[in-house]
């Protein structure tokens, strides 16, 4: 059985006197107990605002939340504040993408980790230092008996998001949700915290949800990736599945348009046309298609439905045939 | 102001290279005092650094946050003066340069900025923020021929003839980026410094922006230096590439030389560290995982700047004299005492553990704040 169930999560913000915007459309996805399950796509998807959602840390107003969010057979959405004041940082543990705004500046790290543990295992606030202590030490953060006792300023933008990682990870969550965890981190920094993550969500069977903005952090660390635009899911794979075809046209598209390491130089970029921007609303045709090199007519008169085709969902009227067919159909 | 020009005009460098570079530093002051500014250390931001770009080149410059490479580009333009050292532009050595003459050659080296929000004056029409540069060195003929360049300008860089009568916020960040590219070549440049052009941008969006720059490089005959950390572009874009480390070039080479066999421990890192979209590879990837973090350029190393977290460090020499950068392959430079036996596989690398570093300058400068005012003065 799944360890979290997200059904047809929709969120709506309403501010007075404008349009309500629909942030996040119908998305469903499931992670498995010590999966790691990606929600990729460029600003303004909506992978943020499920995020916050799914940990319910949208406003109550303005903000309207539908759908279901089963976490091993709770809903979470339908829990009090109260009561989901006592899952976050119990069974669910989130980190933000960028440290020194999520880190109380006035306060301690070592207080900060302590705190957590205070708050849901009852621990004395020296017993709870020791341990913070501990947690320092093991999310690979130097001398950590010293840092307990220094400010957030004092740490460099890699310690801080081991700090938040320790906080996030203190009382072993079943679920890690990470936004954009290394996004604000340099490429070598970044290395290193990822290199942790997935440490420690194999050793302690942690499932992990990951947003992120860079197919190449999903390539090396999901088991199974959601490709979000305009609020919506458009393809979900396997990942090595996903990366070697993508089907549907604004992932193709994405892959595409992203200068590689090992590609042979001089080959030109295959940009998408156009930007965000130029969305069209999902309820009467596909979003994408004003960007789509593959758009027929049927995709601005007909929204499209997500449709599994073998292990793969994908919502698209003309998805982009694999290589294989292709020459198939040449050969023909 | 021709005297200027002509005095230091080095016949050596003219043909080949568009702008040399010798022993460039920038350092910028601590200060501490409430009265009298004393000054308690320095930033070494750029700390000596030599490059030449050729014309018609793309010189990619790529490194960490605080590594200078920015420092670097704005010095370059004298946008920021340097501490010592010479740039030559077009064989005028800039920093001979002073007021008029000095404006006079800023139309030929242009800058195209990261942020293209707040680099754009948001109460300034594309009109007037394009117009300002011709007007300012005199290319503003008339209003037939200006709106003739001006419609030429923004075909170039693939905006509407509309955009003109707009204003930054009705466009999105990919074109405010094509208008600060516009903004550049309004003024017929050389030399385009591209400080970050698409790090600021969406993925779907970076690659239309690299293409521009690319058809604009082969259109206009344009000469840029391209100032990035992410590597995968830059390689994309440049010719050659200068990776830079705590204010000092470590290695320097043909872009597909350097991604072929990088030379310096810390290029191997850097390149070993970039996630490759691709499951495959990723799989089997070997990551050269360094040790802590950046140390601060206050207080830089002794020896080598990057012998606290590379792993191929031997004993004495790394840790006490700094090495130069020297032509290990043809055209292939590298800033390491050992470059050539970590090449060949004679030394191994080893286990480094992070070292602590502080981030607050007043633990690296040993300093007290004054106890009154009337202390310092």
């Amino acid at each position: 059985m799944a360890l979290l169930e997200v059904r047809d999560l929709t969120v709506v913000f309403q501010r007075r006197g404008e349009q309500p915007f629909t942030a996040v459309d119908g998305v469903s996805f499931d992670v498995e107990p010590g999966q790691t399950v990606g929600l990729v796509g460029e600003s303004g998807c909506g992978k943020s605002v499920t995020s916050l959602a799914i940990m319910g840390l949208l406003p109550k107003r303005g903000a309207t939340v539908t759908g279901s969010v089963k976490f091993e057979d709770t809903d979470l959405l339908r829990l009090s504040g109260n009561q989901m004041r006592d899952r976050r940082g119990r069974d669910l543990g989130m980190v933000f993408q960028d440290p020194l705004s999520s880190l109380n500046p006035v306060i301690t790290i070592g207080v900060q980790v302590a705190e957590v543990l205070e708050r849901h295992q009852g621990m004395s606030r020296k017993k709870a230092l020791t341990e913070a202590a501990g947690l320092l030490d093991k999310v690979g953060i130097p001398d950590p008996n010293r840092r307990i006792s220094e400010y957030p300023h004092q740490l460099s933008g890699g310690m801080r998001q081991r700090a938040l990682i320790a906080m996030a990870l203190a009382c072993k969550p079943r679920l890690l949700i990470a936004d954009e965890p290394t996004t604000a981190l340099d490429v070598t920094i970044q290395a290193q915290i990822l290199s942790l993550l997935k440490g420690l969500v194999q050793d302690t069977g942690t499932a992990l949800i990951m947003i992120t903005h860079d197919l190449g952090v999903v390539a090396g660390l999901c088991d199974e990736v959601n490709v979000l635009y305009g609020g919506r899911v458009v393809e979900r794979a396997e990942r090595h599945e996903l990366f070697a075809e993508p089907r549907h046209p604004y992932t193709h598209g994405l892959l595409a348009s992203i200068p590689r390491l090992d590609a042979p130089r001089g080959e030109r970029l295959m940009p998408i046309t156009g930007s965000v921007s130029d969305n069209i609303p999902w309820d009467s045709a596909c979003a994408f298609a004003p960007r789509c090199p593959n758009a027929l007519d049927v995709c601005r008169e007909v929204t499209p439905e997500q449709e599994w085709r073998g292990s793969r969902l994908l919502r698209c009227h003309n998805p982009v045939q694999p290589a294989a067919a292709e020459t198939e159909e040449a050969s023909v | 102001m021709t005297s200027a020009t002509e005095q230091a005009a080095d016949p050596s460098t003219v043909d080949e290279s568009l702008v040399s570079v010798h022993d460039l530093k920038v350092h910028f002051p601590i200060k501490r005092g409430v009265i009298l500014d004393r000054t308690v250390g320095y930033v070494y931001a750029v700390d000596g650094v030599d490059l030449s770009i050729r014309r018609g080149e793309t010189y990619g410059l790529v490194g960490e946050s605080g590594c200078g490479k920015t420092t670097f580009g704005r010095a370059l333009l004298r946008l920021v003066e340097p501490t010592s050292g010479r740039a030559v532009f077009d064989g005028t050595d800039l920093s001979t340069l002073r007021g008029e003459s000095l404006r006079l050659m800023r139309r030929r080296m242009q800058m195209v900025f990261q942020d293209p929000m707040s680099s754009l004056d948001p109460r300034q029409s594309v009109e007037s923020i394009l117009v300002e540069g011709m007007r300012a060195h005199g290319l503003d003929e008339g209003t037939e021929s200006t709106g003739k360049r001006l419609r030429e300008l923004l075909s170039a860089v693939g905006l509407a003839s509309t955009s003109l009568r707009k204003y930054p916020h009705e466009f999105s960040g990919g074109q405010r980026q094509r208008i600060g590219i516009a903004r550049a070549l309004a003024v017929k440049p050389d030399l385009i410094v591209a400080d970050e052009p698409v790090s600021a941008l969406d993925v779907s969006v970076q690659a239309q922006v690299v293409n521009l720059l690319e058809d604009l490089q082969q259109e206009f005959g344009l000469t840029y230096l391209v100032i990035a950390h992410d590597l995968a572009v830059v390689r994309h874009i440049s010719d050659r590439i200068g990776v830079m480390y705590l204010g000092g070039m470590v290695e320097e080479a043909d872009s597909d030389d350097l991604y072929a066999e990088p030379l310096h421990p810390y290029t191997r890192a850097l390149l070993s560290a970039i996630p490759v979209p691709d499951p495959e590879i990723e799989d089997r990837r070997e990551r050269i995982l360094l040790a802590g973090d950046l140390p601060s350029p206050a207080n830089p190393p002794t020896g080598c700047r990057f012998h606290t977290r590379c792993p191929w460090r031997q004993a004495e020499r790394c840790d006490t004299e700094r090495p130069v950068l020297r032509e290990i392959l043809p055209g292939h430079k590298a800033a390491c005492h050992y470059a050539e036996e970590i090449r060949e596989g004679r030394i191994l690398p080893h286990e480094v553990r992070a070292e602590v570093i502080a981030t607050d300058l007043s633990s690296d400068i040993e300093i007290s704040t004054p106890a009154s005012v009337t202390e310092i003065v």
